[in-house]
This record gives C-alpha cells, sequence and structure tokens, in this order.
C-alpha cells in the first residue's frame, strides 16, 4: 500500500514536469488533473477495500456484464485520436477497457476458483476463454491492439496461478505463436515441427491435439494476410521497433527521441524540471506513454533505478499476498492484478528503451490517465483487502 | 503448488527486471556521451555572426568605404492572417506592392517555423516611424546589422568595385574555400582583390530551438565564437583627384582617366566615365536599378581606364620614337628624307598628315612637338616590320600591367607577320600597314593604363612598377621585365621633346601648360570609324622630377580640328595633385609607419 502511495505521488510530480514545456499546451495542467483523480481513486480504495471479497464474487457477473455493455457503448458513441476509446462526460473521460480489464479479471477468478483438482484438458477451459475472448474483440475492434493483448496477459495469469499444467498452457498458446512466426514459413516450419514433437511426447487426449495442431497450422496461413490487413501505422509501429532508423520523423520519432532523451540523462539526470528534450517538445506523449523517458532525462540512472526498485517492491508484495491469500478467489484476483501490471510495466519501459514495440499502454500510477489510476489504486484496494482476509 | 508458481513468477518479474535496467545501463551510462551530444544537436542550431568589413581608406587617410548600421525588418512567425494584415499595414511605409506582399506570404506560409525577412535596407525614419507605432506591427522585428557604405558613391565606383551575396559558382572557387552561403563579400575592384583582409571571419553563435524550429532561447550550453573583423586596406588613390575628375568630366561625353606615381607605382587616380554609384549593389541591386545600368548605351558598368581599348594615335609616336633612336635608325635631330607637305605617297596610296598644309622639314624632336605624322611613317619604314614589331611586343604592349585589381584588358598590337598572314592571307596586305602603325592607327589598340606605365618608364628612366592601388608600404615592388632600352641621353631629348609640346608655342597642348609646374606629355587624336575621333592625352610632371604621370581618353573628344578634350582634362588634374601635395596630409587615422606626402617610399 506504502509503495501505491509513493508511486502516485512520484506519478504526479513528472507530470507535472512533463507539463513544463517551452511552449503552453494542454500539458500543463495536466498534473492538476491527475491530482483530482487520485482523491477520487483514493475513495475509491476506501469504499472497495472494505468491501468483502465474496461479495465480490457475487456480483462479478454483473460488474462483467455491465463492462460488456460499456464497451459495446463506446464502439458506438465513444471518441479519442484516431480510436473510438473514451466515453465523455462533461470534461471528465472514462475508459471502459481499464473497467473491462478488472470486471474480466474478477470473473475469471471466480471461475477458476473453487476446484479442488486444475482442469488439465483444454477444452474444458473453454468458459475462461469466452470470458477474457469477448472483451478481448470488443476492445480490439475500437482498435486498441496494446489493451487488448493485457487481456491475453490477465488470461494466461490467471491460468498459471489456477495450476493448469504448463503443457495445456502451452497448447492453447501455441497458435498464438504460430502466428507471430507466420511471415517466414522456414521459422514457422520449425515452430510447427516442434509443436508436433512435443504433442507426441505429452500425449494429450486426440480430439485437443488435433485442434492444435489445426489452429497453429490456421495461425501461420492467417499471418500475412492479417499482416496486410494492419492499417499501415500499425505496420509502421511494427517494423519501426526492429529500426527506428528507416523512419526517423514519423513513426521512429517517438523511439529515438525517446532514447535521446534518456541516454543524456547519464548518472544523475538533467535536474528535475530541466530536461531539454522534454521541455523543447521534443518527446512525445511526455506524460503518457512515455512518461518514463522524463524519468530517464531528468533524474539519470539513479532515478531508474529507485523507481524500478519501488515497482519491484511493490509486485514482489503483490506475489506475496497472492500466495498467502486465504480464498482462491482472492488470491486469483491478485495474483491477475500482478499479472496486469507487470505486463504494463514491462511493456510500457521497454517502449521507452526499445526493447517493445510502441504500443500505447500507459505506467501503472505514474503515467496521466484518470480512468487507469482509478482502476489501479481499486486494484490495489483488492489486494490489500485479500491481504486483510488472510 | 502455489509456492511453486509463484517462485516462476519471481523469477520472471526479476529477470524483466535485470533486463530493463541493462538497457538503461546501456543507453545512460555507456551511450550517455553520445546522447547528450544528440541532445544538443537536436535542439541546437548554429546561427552565423557576420564579421565587420574592414575599411578603406586613401593615401590621406580619407574614408572610400564604411560600415554603417542598417536596419532590416524580419516578421514572426504566426497565423498567415496577422501576417498578411501586418504586410498591408506596412505597405505604405515599406513601399511593397501587392504582387511582393503576396509573394512575401507565400515564403512565410512555407516556412512555418522561420522568420521572414521582408526588407534589408530601411531608412532610419522609416524605423523611427514604426517604432512609434509598435502596437500596430507585433509581428515585426527590426534588427539592426552593418552595411557597407561609400561615401563617395559614383566617383570610386569603378575602383572600389561593391559587395554583395555570394554566387553559387564563386562558392565552388578555391579562393573561396571555407566560405558560407549567404556570406557578403567583395565582387569587384579593390572590395574583390582585398577580400582576404576586408572580409575578417564570421563567428559562430549557439541558439536553442524547440521542435517546431522555433527559436527558444539565445544561450544554449555551447559558447559562442566571435567574428575576427576584418582588417583595414589603405590605398594610394587620391580621393580629391577621385572626385575632381567625376566633376569635370563632359558629362555626356565618355572616357577614362589614369594617374600613376612614376617612381612606385602606385595609383593615384582610376576613373571612368559615365560612372556608377557602388552604393546601390550594397544589399542586392534592384531589378529597376540594375536595368538602367545594364541598357544604358554608356555602358557605366565598363571600367574605360583598363579594361577598354582604344587606338593610341599619335600618343604612340613615342613608342616609335624610342625604337628608332635605341636602334640608331635615328637621332633626335634627324630628318627625314621627304618633308611633309600634307601627306605621302606610298605604293599607289596617299597617307595624310593631320595638317593639310603640312609641317615642312621637322627634326625628330619638332615632328613629336608639331605631331607629324609624314615623319613619323617615314621613321616607321625605316624601321621596317620586323624591327618594329618584335619592338613593340618586347615593350610589353601585349600583356597586361598586372594592376591589383581584377578586369583588365590586355592591349593589342601584331606580333608577327604571320599574325598579318593568318588575318589577311599572304598576299591580302603589304608593307603600307608600317604607315599606320607608326602613327598608332590601324591593328593597334591600347588602354590608358598601359600608355601611363610606358610614358612612366620614360618618366623616370627606369623600368616601370607594376601598378597597384594599394599603398606601397606593404606591398612588394615588382618591376616589370621590359625597358625602354635607350641611353640616358637619349631619354632626356625625347622628353625634352615632350616638354616643347605643351610649353613651346605651336606644340599641340601650348593652350593648357601649367604656369607653376613644367607640364609635358603628347596629344593624339585617335580616328574613329563610328564617329569623331577619340581625344588622348598622356604625360607626366614636373619634368625633372616626375611625380605623377597621367593617361586620359575622351571618346569622341575631338570635336573640331582644335579642341581636344583630353589635354586640358588631364592639365586640370595634375595641377590639382600637385597643388595638394604641398598641402601637409592630414595625419592617418590608424596607427602604422607614417608616409609623409610626396616623400619616397
Amino acid at each position: 500500500m506504502a509503495a501505491a502511495l509513493i508511486l502516485t505521488l512520484f506519478g504526479i510530480a513528472m507530470i507535472y514536469s512533463a507539463g513544463l514545456t517551452d511552449m503552453p499546451s494542454a500539458v500543463s495542467g495536466a498534473w492538476r488533473r491527475q491530482a483530482v483523480w487520485l482523491v477520487i481513486a483514493a475513495v475509491a480504495f476506501g469504499v472497495t477495500s472494505r468491501v468483502p471479497l465474496r461479495w465480490l464474487e457475487w456480483v462479478a457477473p454483473w460488474i462483467y456484464g455491465l463492462s460488456l455493455l460499456t464497451l459495446l457503448a463506446v464502439l458506438v458513441v465513444g471518441s479519442g485520436p484516431g480510436t473510438s476509446s473514451w466515453l465523455k462526460f462533461g470534461g471528465f473521460s472514462f475508459q471502459p477497457a481499464e473497467l473491462a480489464k478488472l470486471a474480466t479479471i474478477l470473473m475469471l477468478a471466480r471461475t477458476l476458483s473453487g476446484r479442488a483438482e486444475p482442469e488439465p484438458r483444454l477444452f474444458r477451459l473453454w468458459r475462461p476463454l469466452l470470458i477474457t475472448f469477448v472483451p478481448f474483440v470488443l476492445v480490439l475492434a475500437q482498435p486498441d491492439l496494446g489493451s487488448a493483448v493485457i487481456f491475453g496477459v490477465i488470461l494466461m495469469s490467471a491460468l498459471y496461478w489456477a495450476g493448469i499444467p504448463l503443457f495445456t498452457i502451452f497448447m492453447l498458446v501455441s497458435p498464438g505463436v504460430s502466428l507471430l512466426l507466420g511471415w517466414s514459413a522456414t521459422v514457422w516450419g520449425i515452430w510447427f515441427i516442434l509443436v508436433v514433437l512435443l504433442l507426441y511426447v505429452k500425449r494429450p487426449y486426440i480430439p485437443e491435439a488435433i485442434a492444435v495442431g489445426v489452429g497453429n497450422l490456421a495461425a501461420g496461413a492467417m499471418a500475412t494476410p492479417l499482416w496486410n490487413s494492419l492499417a499501415p501505422y500499425q505496420q509502421n509501429r511494427l517494423l519501426v521497433f526492429l529500426n527506428p532508423g528507416i523512419d526517423p520523423r514519423g513513426a521512429g520519432w517517438h523511439l529515438i527521441q525517446s532514447q535521446v532523451a534518456i541516454g543524456s540523462g547519464g548518472w544523475l539526470g538533467q535536474g528535475f524540471g530541466h530536461g531539454p528534450q522534454k521541455r523543447l517538445s521534443f518527446l512525445p506523449e511526455q506524460h503518457t506513454d512515455f512518461v518514463f523517458s522524463v524519468v530517464g532525462e531528468e533524474l539519470g540512472f539513479l532515478g531508474v533505478v529507485l523507481v524500478l526498485a519501488a515497482f519491484t517492491w511493490l509486485l514482489l508484495r503483490t506475489v506475496r499476498i497472492a500466495t498467502a491469500a486465504g480464498s482462491d478467489f482472492g488470491s486469483l484476483v491478485t495474483f491477475s492484478l500482478f499479472g496486469v501490471w507487470f505486463a504494463h510495466l514491462v511493456i510500457n519501459i521497454g517502449m521507452t528503451v526499445g526493447l517493445m514495440p510502441v504500443t500505447g499502454l500507459p505506467l501503472p500510477f505514474v503515467s496521466y490517465g484518470g480512468t487507469f489510476l482509478l482502476m489501479t489504486f481499486v486494484g490495489v484496494a483488492l489486494a490489500a483487502r485479500t491481504a486483510m482476509e488472510s | 503448488m502455489r509456492a511453486r508458481r509463484a517462485r516462476g513468477a519471481r523469477t520472471l518479474l526479476l529477470g524483466a527486471l535485470a533486463l530493463l535496467v541493462l538497457s538503461f545501463f546501456r543507453l545512460q551510462v555507456v551511450g550517455r556521451a553520445e546522447y547528450r551530444l544528440r541532445s544538443e544537436n537536436n535542439r541546437l542550431r548554429a546561427i552565423t555572426i557576420p564579421a565587420p568589413r574592414g575599411a578603406v581608406y586613401d593615401r590621406r587617410g580619407r574614408l572610400l568605404a564604411e560600415n554603417v548600421p542598417g536596419y532590416s525588418l524580419s516578421l514572426l512567425p504566426g497565423p498567415p492572417d496577422s501576417a498578411r494584415a501586418t504586410l498591408d499595414r506596412l505597405a505604405p511605409w515599406l513601399d511593397l506592392s501587392g504582387e511582393e506582399r503576396e509573394e512575401l506570404l507565400v515564403r512565410y506560409r512555407q516556412r512555418p517555423g522561420s522568420a521572414l525577412l521582408v526588407r534589408d535596407d530601411l531608412a532610419p525614419s522609416v524605423v523611427a516611424a514604426l517604432e512609434e507605432r509598435r502596437p500596430q506591427f507585433r509581428l515585426v522585428v527590426i534588427e539592426t546589422h552593418p552595411r557597407r557604405h561609400y561615401p563617395s558613391g559614383e566617383s570610386i565606383g569603378h575602383l572600389i568595385g561593391y559587395v554583395s551575396e555570394i554566387s553559387e559558382a564563386e562558392l565552388g572557387q578555391p579562393e573561396f574555400a571555407g566560405y558560407d552561403p549567404g556570406r557578403i563579400v567583395g565582387k569587384k575592384g579593390v572590395e574583390r582583390a582585398y577580400e582576404a583582409e576586408l572580409g575578417g571571419t564570421p563567428g559562430v553563435h549557439f541558439v536553442e530551438v524547440n521542435a517546431r524550429g522555433s527559436i527558444v532561447s539565445e544561450f544554449g550550453p555551447r559558447p559562442s565564437i566571435p567574428a575576427t573583423p576584418g582588417s583595414e586596406v589603405r590605398l594610394s588613390i587620391d580621393l580629391g583627384l577621385q572626385e575632381l575628375a567625376d566633376s569635370i568630366f563632359p558629362d555626356t561625353l565618355k572616357g577614362g582617366v589614369v594617374a600613376l606615381d612614376p617612381r612606385n607605382g602606385e595609383v593615384l587616380l582610376l576613373y571612368s566615365h559615365p560612372s556608377f554609384d557602388p552604393n546601390l549593389f550594397v544589399g542586392g541591386i534592384s531589378s529597376a536599378n540594375w536595368a538602367v545600368l545594364r541598357d544604358d548605351p554608356g555602358q557605366p558598368l565598363l571600367n574605360r581606364a583598363m579594361s577598354a581599348l582604344y587606338p593610341p594615335g599619335s600618343t604612340w609616336k613615342l613608342v616609335v620614337a624610342t625604337l628608332g633612336l635605341r636602334s640608331g635608325q635615328a637621332t633626335i635631330d634627324s630628318h627625314m628624307p621627304n618633308s611633309c607637305g600634307g601627306a605621302l605617297q606610298y605604293g599607289n596610296r596617299s597617307f595624310r598628315c593631320w595638317k593639310r598644309s603640312g609641317h615642312g622639314s621637322l627634326d625628330m624632336s619638332g615632328a613629336i612637338k608639331e605631331s607629324c605624322n609624314v615623319f613619323f611613317y617615314q621613321l616607321g619604314l625605316r624601321l621596317g616590320l620586323d624591327r618594329l614589331l618584335p619592338g613593340v611586343d618586347g615593350l610589353g604592349f601585349n600583356r597586361r600591367t598586372g594592376i591589383d585589381i581584377p578586369g583588365e584588358v590586355s592591349g593589342r598590337f601584331p606580333p608577327s607577320r604571320e599574325w598579318y598572314d593568318r588575318r589577311f592571307g599572304p598576299r591580302g596586305w603589304t608593307e603600307s600597314v608600317t604607315l599606320n602603325l607608326s602613327i598608332g592607327q590601324g591593328e593597334t589598340e591600347q588602354t590608358p593604363l598601359r600608355m601611363a606605365q610606358f610614358y612612366a618608364a620614360l618618366a623616370t628612366g627606369l623600368s616601370p612598377v607594376v601598378p597597384h592601388l594599394r599603398r606601397s608600404e606593404v606591398l612588394e615592388t615588382i618591376r616589370e621585365g621590359w625597358q625602354t632600352g635607350l641611353e640616358e641621353e637619349q631619354r632626356r631629348q625625347l622628353v625634352d621633346a615632350l616638354r616643347r609640346v605643351v610649353n613651346e608655342p605651336g606644340g599641340t597642348a601650348y593652350t593648357h601648360r601649367l604656369s607653376d609646374w613644367t607640364l609635358v606629355g603628347k596629344t593624339g587624336t585617335a580616328q574613329n570609324p563610328h564617329g569623331e575621333p577619340h581625344s588622348w592625352f598622356v604625360g607626366f610632371a614636373p619634368a625633372e622630377d616626375p611625380r605623377i604621370v597621367i593617361a586620359a581618353v575622351v571618346e569622341n573628344g575631338h570635336p573640331d580640328n582644335t579642341t581636344s578634350l583630353a589635354v586640358p582634362l588631364a592639365a586640370r588634374l595634375v595641377r590639382r595633385y600637385l597643388t595638394d601635395e604641398d598641402v601637409p596630409a592630414a595625419p592617418p587615422s590608424v596607427p602604422g609607419p607614417t608616409v609623409a606626402a610626396g616623400g619616397s617610399p
């Protein structure tokens, strides 16, 4: 809990700094709005942590249903830059995708908990799959590829923690890998052979084996057409991730500027509030996606390490809570939260240094974003509640 | 089981973390210097600080070229509507036409982050008026920068040249290695010849820009490098003489005058009429002004003192006389077989003298004094082409003098018989060409500068110095390779003949003799197929210890058989120079070796 608060205050400071650009922009006042959201989030924290887990478990399907409705609504009346990700209510905007993430976590936890034996069979996993798949598709339709991916992470985390055998998970995931490798017949071929070998060794049920095989083939075949159906900017993002130099003024701009900003920070940074790249507007999205670049530029390596340490502490504590939790439900919820936060952390920070493609995922507690902060705090409340009930 | 999976999760967490820390380490610690540099490069722009140009002074320390503050007006970046409104408000003050405004707006829109230069040379009164009305002109910024100014304008146009922005072609030349586009360089005359000293070295000033290219701060992390000002140049030119020449040269006529100090080659006067005002070129000449200069049939941009060729006419007779004396073919008092009756018969043609009634029988000295053609026809024949052609060539007449400003043209004289063969065919010409050559007509043309230099050799008896506009102290004295070849006594005899031209009744320049000094020289009337003959005078003074050699040409300056406009022009200039020499020169405004006027270098 303490970690969460520290990180949030830090986050506000960073947003304030991000707002200190040389030319006034919409960002200058952002820190104030974030502070307001912090208050709301704190209130939500207080409320949620008083709710017994059992009650949440009971109410989960309703929350889930509500989130699906909002996801549908946003597809119809939503707004946002190039995507329909936000619902606006007089001055404040709300992201249904964030609500859906929490709802899915709750729903999955409810479904997977209370079993004595972890389910080894693939096909019996249809329910968790469906629960995850529906919001996944709805979010993907916005289109918000980054957030959609998180649903996959949620599913993986939940299944992992629920004790599903690793091989089963592997079978589930293999078509996804096929999709990624489908661009090269040779590479995919090697993968496919690997899959077949493992199938042979592990001997799952025949229908499942066939399903996996077919799934892999289909995914491999779909790879190229799927790539072609991506919008050029999305294609660009992935290509540029591999080599930022190919489009230094367009898609590669973010990454190059981020690296320059971070690198120029050195050991101790250029001073709080003083980062030149940020100040002169060379660093885009410096209050949202690329806020960590500001950290790197202004506070240097030392600052980076400290922030990462704070996050690590938070995440480790979360795992501990999940391990020691009294109920399966609470345990699953907490671990899923761990998964989500971990994924966000790795993807966002990885993006600023060029280890991950640019995806638009915010950094928990630090990036500007009201709904995100709110939902994250609710998550923290859930973890705290689980700890309380252990 | 949970514990096991928890371990797995922890391992994954710590692994990812290590990877991240490593990446940051790579960027921030290992790559620190490189990224710091890129960060600076991103946001620093180098702005050139122009170097102040060196001033140019005449021999007495009077200013020929200086830098004055110039005012330029630019529009700051902003919305195009405000720009349009501002330009409309500026139009009456700056005299901006509708098309100019449109063109400016197009350029303004093309570069949204930068300021747009509107006008480079605002009058101070306009600046004051605009500053009073500041609130109306928020987008306007007025800056000062040094501007070249030539106080004497037209009287020094040809010799001083002008400055303007360096051209594409010039950027490629080796003398401009290291020059950047946009730099102001000298284009002609002294400004060009001494560009290396006058130009100085520009400095650099680093400013911070933001991602849109707008200047954000004047002070970046890199220190500026100041500009090195150009050094000043002192010329041997006498500004008083230039201004006098400009005022007394007949307004409707064309021509050139050059004066040298025969002892050291210093150029005292270099004037051509009609002249142009070099101030028009500073900051870029307007197309209207350029059209006027270019289309003027008087060709004001032509430097007639050293870049135009004229048949030398009778002034050439001294060259023939020199060749005659030194080859022993004649002496100062020898007579020619035929006396002058107004014409000489050669072959089946009659070659006339200018005096119809003839001069009678003259010796060489008299022939020079009265400028008798018939005498010189015969002297030329006696020398023959085989002595005449190489002789003249040996006196350097087919080459440039090598004066230190660009644009000189070399004279023309047939170098050999083969030249005539090539020109007219082996049977297309006869020895009769010798006659015209002997009196400075025909296939011969020279610049006033070259004629002055020859007479300088006659004046001093020495091989003449290569003429230069810069004061001698800083230059090496370079002497020509040729000499007149005359014995001292022979030279004196020729000088005496020249004295008789000006100072004895009957001499062709008698009416314009000077009262206080002995001016000597030779008149010339060059026949001109297109109109009235050109008028020449080449001479020097004082005869005993010559300090100024002058050569003047007035095109069509011989309207009737008696008036020869070059002579009074030259005489007045010589008198002014010699008079002023006795007045102590003003102390030079810069520290340096002081040379008293009239003293030897």
